[in-house]
């Protein structure tokens, strides 16, 4: 069903891995860390190891919904002078170096401050494929949805286990590119087993849309992605490479975790089970 | 003009709504709903008044200030919220919250406390009311409040120091939000003022607009009329929501929020939100916010800890826009001269957050004139400030102050 619905740049590039008979993958870092340069070198290794699609953070000062790791990044690239100038400066060298879908996740104040419908132009130009946006609801979304779609930029917002049925339906109508699925209730984070949360969300979700299904889980491992691989159409990481920065792995580090995760969403369970 | 708002997703005009993760608005649903079917409930409001005449000391006294208001020059009426059971008019909101947590049978109560006044509020009443109690309070400020800690200690609560951003009010907020996502089945989050998303603001006013409503029955009761002007300090803004709200179709009674000043609105350093006009959203609502160009909170200054906070409740930003009431700052030196004054004419050392709103009725009353009368929330007592007043006026020996 995917000709009705709207995927979107990212969501395309989801269902591209899709029809290669495994989940995409999707890299999440947030930009400036650990310094601007370092913060674009991290990255381009998320792309150089294979995600599918890329979700860049824009550091914010109260980061509610995201772990330890997620923080103290964020705290560090602030402290050494991040702006929202820095994040579209980013967009824009990492959209030049390669066609990976560049999504930014970000708390919404700083979208609002920017100005939705200026962000909206200023981030299409320099190549943005959509928000990710962790703390704004389809009902608080008006001026967002309307510039977002002007400049057919993705929409993603998020849906939980505490989401009622008729709540995953307002969201998912509202997506485009692909459906958040934060199948923990909690923060960001890494974290030893996949929750028995995760499976029966993305079922309900799958009934309410055609729209690919990604699942945020705290994925640390090849043996996690293609676990939670088999039964969502992306695995979404991103503490674990926060925690190879901030252990002083740099770009390498990121580099050889995406190619582990990688391998995990081809290997032949996640392909066996279909989607 | 007040009983229709907020509207059914908590907005107040632009203000309010819910800036929040998907995870938590099933839950704010269902709190949303339990607080309603509440209040239409006799039996819940029934053993809530209760409650707060028996064990919280409430109605507390208006109490007619005639030496105050000789210096002031107009007649000062002081609403006695540091009367109340912990000193503060906080314990209303407190006892509110932690007996709906009864009644949607949760067993869990978090909550982020500044100074410890909210933590020390919400801890007592989970100790009155049989509740397993967490406080997330900065680490900076756990240092700064060590008594108050014992005290959250000693009534059974668990005080969890934060070490994220800040350090302080804004980073326990941070704190208590992510425990709640994870947590929010068998927890209720009780936030300490009418800020936050909906229903926070409306169900923090709903709790605390006793205030107003025993207020504006006793002036009726003294005067024979309305006073003439209401005054409340404004920090997220419980204490002024809850005298502002039976007053607001009130046409005739002028309300006014004062606003933590610091070192002076022009000096950066304040806590001045409405006073600097910058909207946007934090915690939760769309509301008046102390941020930079980008959007990144800015850390509010205020030498009252229950003040000192960048952001402020939704409804307080509306009246402000719709200019229903007026917002004005008060610096940290002028709270302390009005500090120091209550305390001399009237024995009474108010909480230096109640000072503000001292030290702005000072200033109104020169405004208003001799005739005016005007309505002061003294929304805590000072006990817990004696070490900021100490070193302030040089009390302990050796010590040089501001005298």
């Amino acid at each position: 069903m995917s000709e009705m619905v709207a995927l979107g740049k990212a969501g395309t590039a989801i269902r591209k891995a899709n029809d290669e008979g495994r989940a995409g993958l999707v890299g999440y870092l947030p930009a400036g860390y650990p310094s601007y340069e370092g913060g674009v070198d991290a990255i381009k290794a998320l792309v150089d190891g294979g995600v599918d699609v890329l979700e860049i953070g824009l550091p914010y000062s109260d980061p509610v919904m995201d772990g330890p790791a997620i923080q103290r990044a964020a705290e560090a690239a602030l402290a050494g002078g991040f702006r929202v100038k820095d994040l579209l400066r980013t967009v824009e060298e990492i959209a030049a170096y390669s066609d990976v879908p560049v999504l930014v996740m970000t708390y919404w104040n700083p979208i609002e401050r920017y100005g939705v419908d200026r962000w909206a132009t200023d981030f299409a130009g320099v190549g943005g494929a959509g928000l990710i946006t962790p703390d704004l609801i389809p009902e608080e979304a008006a001026e967002w949805i309307a510039a977002a779609d002007k400049n057919e930029l993705d929409k993603v917002f998020l849906v939980s286990p505490s989401s009622t049925d008729e709540r995953i339906r307002l969201t998912t109508s509202a997506c485009r590119g692909f459906v958040y699925a934060t199948a923990v209730m909690g923060v960001t984070g890494v974290r030893e087993t996949a929750s028995d949360l995760a499976a029966p969300l993305v079922a309900r979700t799958k009934a309410a849309t055609g729209l690919p299904v990604g699942v945020g889980i705290g994925v640390s491992n090849a043996e996690q992605a293609a676990a939670i691989g088999a039964f969502t159409d992306a695995v979404i990481v991103g503490s674990a490479f926060v925690k190879r920065l901030l252990d002083g792995e740099g770009p390498a580090g990121v580099r050889s975790l995406t190619e582990s995760l990688a391998e995990g969403v081809r290997r032949e369970p996640s392909a066996a089970a279909g989607r | 003009m007040s009983t229709v708002l907020p509207d059914q997703l908590g907005h107040f005009g632009r203000f309010g709504g819910r800036f929040m993760p998907e995870a938590l608005i099933a839950p704010l649903d269902e709190l949303t709903q339990a607080w309603r079917s509440a209040m239409a409930d006799p039996e819940f409001t029934g053993e809530f008044d209760r409650m707060l005449r028996e064990w919280a000391g409430v109605p507390s006294l208006l109490y007619d200030a005639t030496r105050l208001s000789e210096v002031a020059g107009a007649r000062i009426l002081l609403k006695r919220e540091d009367l109340n059971h912990t000193g503060a008019h906080k314990v209303r909101n407190a006892l509110g919250q932690a007996l709906l947590t009864k009644r949607m049978g949760k067993p869990r109560v978090i909550a982020e406390t500044g100074a410890g006044q909210h933590g020390v509020a919400t801890a007592t009443a989970c100790a009155y009311l049989d509740l397993e109690c967490v406080v997330y309070m900065g680490e900076v400020d756990t240092q700064r409040q060590s008594l108050n800690v014992a005290r959250m200690k000693l009534l059974g609560a668990e005080v969890i120091p934060v070490t994220s951003g800040s350090r302080t009010l804004k980073d326990a907020i941070n704190e208590a939000l992510r425990d709640w996502v994870a947590s929010v089945d068998k927890t209720h989050y009780l936030l300490g003022t009418a800020a936050g998303a909906h229903p926070f603001p409306a169900m923090v006013r709903d709790f605390v607009r006793g205030i107003g409503d025993e207020a504006r029955a006793q002036s009726l009761e003294l005067l024979g009329k309305l006073p003439d002007a209401a005054v409340a300090s404004v920090g997220g803004g419980s204490n002024a929501i809850g005298l502002f709200a039976a007053f607001i179709p009130d046409a005739d009674v002028k309300l006014y929020g004062i606003e933590p000043g610091g070192d002076g609105f022009e000096t950066g350093r304040h806590a001045a939100t409405i006073t600097a006009g910058q909207v946007g959203v934090l915690h939760g609502a769309r509301s008046f916010l102390l941020q930079d160009e980008d959007g990144q909170t800015i850390e509010s200054h205020s030498i009252s800890a229950g003040l000192d906070y960048p952001g402020v409740g939704p409804e307080h930003s509306w009246l402000a826009e719709t200019k229903r009431a007026t917002y004005r700052p008060v610096t940290d030196a002028d709270a302390m001269e009005a500090f120091r004054l209550l305390s001399r004419t009237e024995g009474i050392i108010p909480a230096i957050e109640s000072a503000h709103a001292v030290a702005g009725a000072l200033e109104i009353a020169e405004e208003l004139g001799p005739d005016a009368t005007i309505l002061v929330n003294l929304s805590g007592r000072g006990d817990k400030d004696m070490d900021t007043a100490s070193s302030w006026f040089g009390l302990i020996d050796g010590e040089t102050g501001h005298e």
